[in-house]
């Protein structure tokens, strides 16, 4: 099945489906798709304002186009997903997008899809994180 | 090479950083990043003392100090966000603070749509260069020789020649073809000070069709207006030392400059919306049908609070007019409005964004629109000067400076 990540750049998140059997959807993707349309030149994520009018579908004009333009690359994989997961209040090297109204629209589209949502706290020691790895095969293995 | 250090959010995925990077590359400077690692993202937040939720927010204010520490080394500072965040906005304008209080680098704040172009950067992007490579250039105070400035602007063209620092000729018309409306004035500049175009010595053009003017008449400085103006506005308000706020509501964009001993060292520039520009007060005038050479002086008679006029777009802003006048309001009354709208706008957008230093001089064309003043002083609870000439502050800068290569 296809699992939405968010973070959508979290590797951790992106291993974890995979090692489950699962396929991630993650940002790696779309970003690797557009860097490898070599005409494109919109340094580094190559996000072009074709991409930005398209966000329109996930977020009116009044909203930032920064945003627009973060959900015209995740949008898409949710539209697709079959399941998501969350990592609430993660540090940022974990993996983040850099806008936290981003990170709100993308939970809402999830919550709006009605796809199965895991949403688990970030980690704070060695045990919680073993914890957290277990929900999250539970949560995958119930998909199957 | 100088360098541009870019503290912002959103710009890469808005489509619009490559026109930025193209900008900068215009004018000869670099777009860079200062460099931070993740536990110097921690430090930085809880020392500024604003943590936003956005962690691309953070990280601008990671680099802001990087920047305070002398760790990284740039020239100057660009600070932009998305238009309409308003985190974005409260981190863009409380780090623009943190820069100024800290370091010595001019910085310009800018919020983008995804419809930024290059060419709306250029003049910003510009003034930054100048303020950092021609410090020499802008000291100069006492204009020498025989020489000319143009000001190409958006609603019109002046031309002003000086001799031994003082004016001795000076034209204006409406702007059309950019060369034509340039030689035009410049001629009648040139009849009035009784010299001819051989004699000369160096010409300096500034405005939206500098760059045109400039090879056009082989110009010695070829400027943007954030800075050429800035020079004329303390010439002509005999502010050359200590501090002001120099304030220019244009036809097209409005500039807030503030400068020490005649040097600009931070500014904005309006530029997405023009409700709050010359052409909006322009557009007034052809709705009540009079001359906008006398929209001030009927303006000066009328009471603002009784019309209601506070839109932030031109086109709304006239349908408040539309609506006033068919409520039966009073000319003057719409007129003063109309003021008072512009006034507010450009403190509410512009002046927000600076640190406004006392005195203020009001300059350019709408400076000689007398409600506007009016409207200024009474929204800043100051009245500002207006030197004489106020609309050739462009020209007479660009003679003032371009005396410098001689």
């Amino acid at each position: 099945m296809k699992i939405f990540i968010d973070p959508p750049n979290s590797l951790i998140l992106f291993d974890l489906v995979e090692r489950f059997g699962h396929e991630p959807l993650g940002a790696m993707a779309p970003i690797q798709d557009r860097i490898d349309k070599i005409e494109l030149d919109m340094p580094p994520m190559n996000v072009t304002l074709d991409d930005v009018v398209k966000g329109l579908k996930y977020a009116g004009i009044e909203v930032p186009s920064g945003i627009r333009g973060r959900l015209a690359l995740w949008g898409p994989l949710i539209d697709i997903a079959d399941a998501a997961i969350t990592m609430s209040e993660p540090p940022f090297n974990f993996g983040c997008v850099g806008c936290e109204r981003s990170n709100e629209m993308v939970r809402y589209l999830i919550r709006r899809r009605g796809i199965p949502h895991l949403i688990i706290g970030y980690p704070e020691d060695g045990d919680e994180a073993k914890a957290v790895v277990g929900q999250i095969k539970e949560f995958l293995e119930g998909l199957k | 090479m100088i360098k541009i250090a870019q503290l912002s959010c959103g710009s890469e995925y808005s489509s619009v950083q490559s026109e930025i990077e193209k900008a900068a590359q215009s004018v000869g400077a670099k777009v860079v990043y200062p460099d931070v690692s993740y536990a110097d993202v921690n430090d930085a937040v809880k020392r500024f003392g604003f943590r936003p939720r956005s962690p691309q927010l953070q990280l601008m204010i990671a680099r802001a100090v990087q920047l305070a520490d002398e760790k990284y080394d740039a020239d100057a500072v660009f600070i932009t966000t998305c238009f309409r965040c308003a985190e974005a906005a409260l981190v863009r304008n409380e780090l623009r603070r943190f820069i100024q209080e800290n370091t010595r680098l001019p910085v310009v704040t800018y919020s983008f749509t995804e419809r930024l172009k290059a060419a709306q950067l250029l003049t910003r992007m510009e003034a930054l260069v100048t303020i950092v490579t021609r410090k020499d250039v802008l000291a100069r105070e006492r204009q020498t020789g025989l020489t000319a400035g143009i000001d190409s602007g958006s609603s019109t063209t002046k031309a002003l020649i000086m001799e031994n620092n003082k004016i001795i000729g000076k034209d204006w018309t409406t702007s059309g073809d950019v060369v034509q409306s340039a030689t035009s004035v410049l001629e009648n500049a040139m009849k009035e000070a009784g010299v001819e175009l051989k004699q000369i010595e160096a010409i300096g053009v500034t405005g939206y069709g500098r760059f045109t003017l400039g090879r056009h008449f082989n110009a010695k400085l070829v400027q943007e207006e954030l800075t050429v103006n800035s020079k004329g506005a303390v010439w002509l308000a005999d502010r050359q030392r200590g501090e002001a706020t120099i304030l220019d509501i244009g036809g097209m964009d409005n500039k807030a400059i503030t400068v020490r001993d005649g040097v600009p060292d931070n500014f904005t520039m309006g530029g997405i919306c023009a409700g709050a520009s010359g052409r909006f007060l322009e557009m007034t005038s052809k709705r009540l049908k009079i001359e906008i050479e006398d929209l001030g002086r009927l303006a000066d008679k009328g009471n603002w609070r009784n019309a209601k006029m506070n839109s932030y777009c031109s086109v709304f802003g006239i349908q408040d007019l539309v609506t006033s006048l068919g409520e039966g309001k009073h000319f003057e009354d719409v007129a003063a409005a109309a003021c008072h709208s512009v006034a507010e706008q450009v403190y509410e957008q512009q002046l927000q964004e600076i640190d406004v230093r006392h005195p203020i001089i009001q300059v350019g064309g709408t400076s000689l629109i007398s409600g506007l003043v009016t409207a200024v002083g009474e929204v800043l609870g100051e009245r500002p000067i207006v030197p004489p000439h106020s609309q050739y502050i462009g020209a007479l800068g660009g003679a003032l400076l371009s005396s410098g290569f001689l």
